[in-house]
């Protein structure tokens, strides 16, 4: 993309006094601010909190299970803490992640707008959020829930400590947080692209944050309005789930998984958006079969609403409806198989930089595609008997969620770390930070594929001792992720002051957030930016790239 | 986006008709029609939900892409509905296997347990019919 107005008349250099980011340096300038990106970095910083300490719960049962029967903690205190690290990470790290973060701060730069369409919708769900989630800690860490994270019934409703009400009510409010966040991407979309800025012409990544908005206006009500019917039966006794009142359980799995498998592709989307951008930047190209690509986020967004009974195959759901789920499942992985086709595509001929954002794109692809090719063993409804509630299923979806989504939000996160802040990350201690994440990820989970596969169940505080040596690997495993993820923390707070000062487009991408400067004035754009060009355009020489490269023609013979 | 104003005169009309209708569904859960009380009492609540979308919800003055989406909203809760009842309307299909008199099975021991099957579910429906 370029603008047709000529920006260089109206310099703004890079590391010059006015930008978002000093405009205004007192608190309230901060807690009451409407300015997208600043709600954008409101959201870091408290995912960030979230995250450490649902990482923290982590190490700790992983430490835990070093030994089969469980030495350093209390089984209850076991319970609360894997219940906690599946909170945390999923309602208040992962859902919120991509979209809050990096979709707050870079739609509207990417559709060449100010703002996103409700700018005071926009900060009320970062409060909202806030609410929900500090509900939710509270709940957790001086009460204690021990439901996990599924509130399963009629644990939750009958015999759970009434902590789990809070954690819920938790849940509930935060939802509202992402609906917002929704509607505003939804409308921005529509509404307020720049002129010039066809559907065609989208950055992929925008695409990903409609199809994304669209599961969460859809599903989220839905997971909302059943954790009030958790509430309304604890407290008023009315018969819903409990078998005893005239309820049935597996309604409330029906009505949780309808939510909460979408929910999956609410972490999944945004990363493969990310991804996408990644892949196009630095191989340089065109992404192969734009369309395809963008059409397949709209297709996962609503098969990804068909398939949600895989995840009851052996409560008493009928055999007949698992047949249809289980059948259903798979055609999930049409579109999914299209995009890593796209990618793989884009990748060839392309003159490839492995710099660390790429680094993390190329381990989205791994561990990606580990993670949902073993989802197919356990939407096949024999091999699901076996594998169901084990660690096989453990280890499937931390490779989706955290190999996929967490590795495209720190993809993202580093890509457009010098356009947020106006730094760079030292590239060297990245590209470190990124091998020891890739390595610590998969000898934590790999293990527990195997761990699985022989029969050792999900959340058992204690085991028998065959399984020892594979818990030792695990627990090894997540104290090097864990580290990994504390030098990235490090250096990416150590570059705020001491990083390089980053130019306008470091990575010579031809996206239209890299038109504007690092990092850019609270109105994104001093002149309204006329787009010509799709997001990919690397057959058109840019104006602003730092970057010294050889013409992508001579890779076209 | 246009801002039709709706008078109060409409909303007290349509809230009558809400309270009305209420009525009508606590009336008719005394009246035993078999199955058609559920199809009754879903039929009006349908209309309520209509009633209030249209016109406390303002549906009815807006654009045609607000309807979509309102579309959309009801398409995915008959997704949810109808994959929900995909378990629950074949449940009994199961149990029917069971209670079937398969005659391939030989074994005494099948044979008497089949025989128990038959007998619980014949108490059983004698007992539902009262
Ligand atoms: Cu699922």
């Amino acid at each position: 993309m370029t603008m047709n107005t000529v920006a260089t008349d109206n310099p703004v250099p890079a590391g010059s006094e006015k930008h978002y980011l000093t405009n205004g340096h007192t608190l309230s300038s901060w807690l009451f601010t409407v300015d997208h990106k600043r709600i954008g970095i409101l959201y870091l910083i408290s995912l960030v909190v979230f995250f450490l300490l649902g990482g923290a719960a982590a190490v700790l049962f992983r430490l835990d299970l070093m030994t089969p029967a469980g030495d350093l903690l209390r089984s209850e205190t076991y319970n609360k803490l894997f219940t906690m690290h599946g909170i945390v990470m999923i309602f208040f790290f992962l859902i919120p992640s991509i979209p809050a973060v990096l979709g707050n701060f870079l739609l509207p730069i990417m559709l060449g707008t100010r703002d996103v369409a409700f700018p005071k919708l926009n900060l009320l769900s970062w409060y909202v959020f806030m609410a929900g989630g500090l509900l939710a800690l509270f709940a957790i860490v001086f009460g204690g829930v021990d439901s996990g994270w599924t509130f399963y019934t009629p644990y939750s409703t009958m015999y759970a400590n009434s902590n789990v009400i809070l954690a819920v009510c938790g849940a509930f409010i935060a939802g509202f947080s992402s609906i917002m966040t929704a509607l505003n991407f939804v409308v921005t979309i529509h509404k307020m692209r720049a002129p010039g800025l066809t559907w065609f012409r989208l950055p992929l990544f925008v695409w990903a944050m409609y199809a994304t908005s669209l599961v969460v206006l859809l599903g989220t009500p839905v997971v909302a309005i059943t954790l009030v019917m958790i509430f309304v039966e604890r407290l008023l006794h009315f018969g819903i789930f409990d078998p005893a009142l005239g309820g049935d359980p597996v309604l409330f799995q029906h009505l949780f998984w309808f939510y909460s498998h979408p929910a999956v592709y609410i972490m999944i989307l945004p990363s493969m958006g990310v991804v996408s951008e990644l892949i196009s930047a630095f191989s340089r190209r065109r992404i192969y079969g734009y369309k395809f690509v963008a059409y397949s986020s709209l297709a996962i967004a609503v098969i990804g609403f068909f398939v949600w009974g895989h995840h009851m195959f052996v409560s008493s759901q009928s055999v007949y409806a698992g047949l249809i789920f289980s059948f259903l499942t798979f055609f999930v992985a049409v579109p999914t198989a299209i995009k890593i086709l796209n990618w793989t595509m884009t990748l060839y001929k392309g003159s490839v930089s492995l710099q660390a954002p790429m680094l993390y794109a190329f381990g989205f692809l791994g561990l990606f595609t580990i993670g949902g090719m073993t989802g197919l063993f356990l939407s096949t409804m024999a091999t699901d008997i076996h594998l169901h509630d084990t660690y096989f299923v453990v280890a499937h979806f931390h490779y989706v969620m955290v190999g996929g989504g967490v590795m495209g939000f720190l993809g993202g996160l580093h890509f457009w770390w010098p356009k947020m802040t106006g730094r760079m990350y030292p590239e060297g201690w990245a590209i470190f930070a990124a091998i020891v994440i890739f390595v610590g990820f998969n000898l934590t989970f790999f293990p527990q594929f195997q761990l699985g596969y022989h029969g050792m169940p999900r959340r058992y505080h204690e085991y028998a001792s065959q399984f020892q040596i594979l818990h030792v690997m695990s627990t090894a495993g997540a104290s090097i992720l864990g580290f990994g993820y504390l030098i990235m923390t490090g250096y990416l707070i150590w570059s705020l002051k001491f990083g390089k000062v980053a130019g306008s487009n470091p990575w010579g991408a031809r996206g239209l957030e890299w038109e504007t400067t690092s990092p850019p004035p609270t109105e994104n754009f001093l002149v309204t930016p006329v787009v010509k060009h799709e997001a990919y355009a690397y057959d058109v020489p840019s104006e602003t790239s730092d970057v010294q490269e050889p013409r992508p023609e001579q890779h076209n013979v | 986006m246009s801002h039709h104003v709706v008078g109060i005169k409409v909303y007290i009309a349509i809230f009558l008709s809400l309270m009305v209708l209420t009525g009508l569904t606590v009336w008719v859960a005394f009246i035993n029609w078999g199955f058609m009380n559920d199809v009754v009492a879903m039929s009006i609540a349908v209309l309520k939900m209509t009633l209030v979308v249209l016109f406390f919800m303002h549906l009815k003055y807006q654009a045609r892409l607000l309807w979509l989406i309102a579309g959309a909203g009801v398409i995915w809760l008959m997704i949810m509905f109808a994959l929900t009842l995909s378990d629950y309307r074949s449940r009994e299909w199961i149990e029917s296997a069971f209670t079937r008199p398969v005659p391939w099975v030989a074994s005494e021991e099948a044979a008497t347990y089949q025989a128990e099957q038959m007998k619980a579910q014949e108490s059983e429906d004698a007992g539902a019919h009262h």
